[in-house]
């Protein structure tokens, strides 16, 4: 637990009293989240539990009812150079005629400033990026022909190349392959190791405990937030996902068995 | 570095320029079009028309906006008619008019989609002919008024070119020399906006505002259409070299660039057509010009064109039937210990169907299997070295799977279906059959 001995120190992301609605509807309902620096945290819930609004409302890509969030105890607008998002995959169209490693470079676009176009540089950041997610070799390929694991990883250099100390992911595990999903793990724990923090928004309720420290539970208010081993519980899981609780079962009973 | 498909867009680029640099000699001898003043002007006004529109269409086709054209330049129709009714038949004003009016229906049709629970093709529907009944309706009004400089107004619904005067052509250039600075300004702001608009956001760029200038910049398009091809038709113009160029090439500059080439054709090579006798249309002519391009391309473009896809798959269904029968052969042998048993086809035929067949006609011709008494099938000498190599091949992929990652090889199992040597370096194929050896000594 590489994070554990600074929690104290810093929180990378706060969410005080955050509510979202659409028509009326709260689709966040008076959220609270505290992320401290380093750690691995994982967004958990029903489906239409508010998991990507949250992410989104925290970016202010969409508009807050209420709340505030602060990262490193600055409003996103003054920490923006801090974050890096890595949207849901199917958000974007991949027809669209361009390069992995020029999806890879706008990632740079927002510190380059106006006018100024990528050069050398850009592009030597992005092949970095590439080779830690592993698809350096399909730099010059059409997007068009990538595998959904291959646009996942083009979508996670993208942010990566951001160099950000705190990242979003949302979904980033939805339908990929295994040895993606294993790429993936392999670079959250890289990213921790260099007490980055991400927040992902995670539909596998089996591998909760495996690939984070933290976890918030969300049903349109959050039930239960904190470290994995006091937080991740059935009593919790049920009041998250109320009577629909036929894969906690078997994930209590799986827990057993490696207890 | 100039790559193979490159140099195919400089290729296609050519072939446009050989074609029209044919076409205006062969249609005086031919049809004898006449190159006078009216028709110089009109096909030069056309031909940059063309280029604007193409440029800018582009973004227009790769934000999913090809409608909003269409509503966009209906909805300009009344604002023509008012800003004649304020102004009088002053050019300049009718197509600012037609601009603020086409602004206008496009921010109603937005307002409702974002606002209430409409949804998009719902919105521009209502927007789109309540813009242009209103239109349609203040025109008829104007005509009725016996104004004699109304005559000609009605130009706008369907396009008039040999209405258009040399300092329009200069207008249109003008104009459209100035949308391209911005284009080239903005450039990496707009392909951002244009293929992740969402993450744009995030990065702190300013949408909204990125969204409205170009917005304005294919208004601008269409308004300078009008004239031209009409509100009905323009949207023809802003779309097809667009979608054509998309079929040529996978890079956002060239297809620009291909879509400016192609619309600036359209509009000169429509413009001649019309010369060919009185009375037949510009406008239309264009657009029937571009749709030409637009047939061409998705039927023979490598890649992502008609014909090429139905070869590909036809050569795929042979290859992949040769293989897998070259596979029930091989096996089909190994069963009885001897690499020279031969397989009876009627088996062959139960196991996998009548695509056996074509597998079988392949594997005859490039002499991996060979008949041995009626339907019965062997392997040659080189189809046993094929099929060897396969199997291995096969296990290779088996190890790739279990290994990849430990030995830190690159992901490439969605090519599985090629040779693991194609797709890997040399070196690492070696530590694979460094391993396919070891398996094998046990």
């Amino acid at each position: 637990m590489n994070g554990n001995g600074k929690h104290g120190a810093r929180m990378a992301l706060e969410i005080e009293d955050l509510t979202v609605a659409y028509n009326s509807k709260p689709a966040l309902w008076d959220v609270d989240m505290h992320v401290p620096e380093g750690v691995l945290m994982a967004i958990v819930g029903p489906n239409g539990a508010g998991k990507s609004t949250l992410i989104k409302a925290a970016l202010n890509l969409i508009p807050r009812a209420a709340g505030d969030v602060r990262f490193f105890d600055q409003p996103y607008a003054k920490a923006r150079d801090l974050v890096g998002y890595v949207p849901q995959r199917g958000s974007v169209d991949w027809d669209f005629p361009t390069s992995v490693l020029d999806v890879v470079m706008m990632g740079l676009y927002g510190q380059l400033g106006w006018f100024r176009r990528p050069g050398k540089n850009e592009r030597q950041q992005a092949y970095e990026a590439l080779e830690q997610v592993g698809i350096v070799d399909l730099a010059d390929r059409q997007i068009s022909q990538l595998s959904g694991g291959q646009q996942q990883r083009t979508f996670l250099a993208r942010a990566l190349v951001q160099d950000a100390q705190i990242y979003f992911m949302d979904e980033p595990f939805a339908a990929v392959d295994a040895v993606t999903e294993r790429a993936i793990v392999a670079l959250l724990r890289e990213l921790r190791s260099r007490n980055k923090t991400v927040v992902v928004v995670h539909h596998d309720l089996q591998t909760v405990a495996d690939y984070f420290d933290w976890v918030t539970l969300l049903n349109v208010e959050v039930t239960a937030s904190g470290p994995v081993p006091e937080i991740y519980t059935e009593d919790n899981l049920r009041k998250t996902y109320g009577g629909r609780v036929a894969g906690i079962a078997a994930l209590n009973h799986s827990a057993e068995v490696e207890a | 570095m100039i790559t193979a498909a490159d140099r195919r867009i400089w290729l296609i680029i050519g072939a446009i320029v050989a074609v029209f640099a044919l076409l205006v000699p062969l249609s005086t001898l031919i049809w004898g079009v006449n190159y006078d003043y009216t028709l110089v002007t009109v096909a030069t006004g056309g031909a940059v028309l063309g280029v604007v529109s193409g440029v800018l269409g582009s973004f227009a086709v790769l934000r999913q906006q090809s409608l909003m054209g269409d509503a966009l330049s209906h909805a300009a129709l009344p604002g023509v008619a008012i800003a004649f009714l304020l102004f009088g038949r002053e050019l300049g004003w009718l197509l600012i008019g037609a601009g603020v009016a086409g602004w206008l229906g496009v921010m109603f049709i937005n307002g409702v989609t974002r606002t209430t629970r409409i949804k998009q093709d719902a919105a521009m529907g209502i927007a789109l002919t309540a813009f242009f009944a209103f239109g349609i309706t203040l025109l008829t009004y104007i005509q009725s008024r016996n104004d004699a400089s109304q005559a000609g107004l009605d130009q706008f619904i369907f396009g008039q070119a040999a209405a258009i005067k040399r300092q329009d052509v200069l207008l249109i250039s003008t104009v459209g020399l100035i949308a391209f600075l911005i284009v080239g300004l903005f450039w990496k702001e707009f392909k951002l906006i244009t293929f992740d608009p969402q993450f744009a956001r995030a990065n702190g760029f300013a949408v909204r505002i990125l969204d409205v200038l170009l917005s304005t910049l294919i208004v601008v398009a269409i308004v300078l259409g009008l004239q031209l091809a009409g509100v009905i038709l323009m949207v023809g113009l802003l779309i097809a070299p667009a979608v054509a160029a998309r079929q040529w090439t996978q890079k956002l500059g060239q297809m620009i660039v291909l879509s400016g080439v192609f619309g600036g054709f359209a509009g000169a090579a429509g413009a001649i057509l019309s010369g060919i006798q009185a009375g037949l249309p510009t406008g239309p002519l264009i657009i029937v010009v571009a749709f030409t391009i637009v047939f061409l391309s998705i039927a023979f473009a490598p890649d992502r064109g008609l014909v090429w896809t139905l070869w590909r798959r036809r050569q795929d269904r042979q290859r992949f039937a040769a293989q897998n029968v070259l596979r029930d052969v091989y096996r089909h042998a190994m069963q009885h210990n001897d690499p020279a048993y031969p397989a009876p086809g009627g088996m062959l035929t139960a196991l996998r169907g009548s695509v056996v067949r074509v597998g079988l006609r392949q594997l005859e011709q490039t002499g991996l299997v060979r008949r041995v008494d009626g339907d019965s099938w062997a392997l040659t000498d080189t189809g046993l070295a094929a099929a060897r190599e396969d199997a291995r091949n096969l296990q290779l992929w088996d190890l790739y799977r279990l290994y990849a990652e430990e030995l830190r090889l690159p992901s490439v199992a969605e090519e599985h279906q090629k040779p693991i040597k194609s797709v890997l370096p040399r070196e690492q194929v070696s530590r694979l059959e460094a391993l396919l050896e070891r398996d094998n000594s046990f």
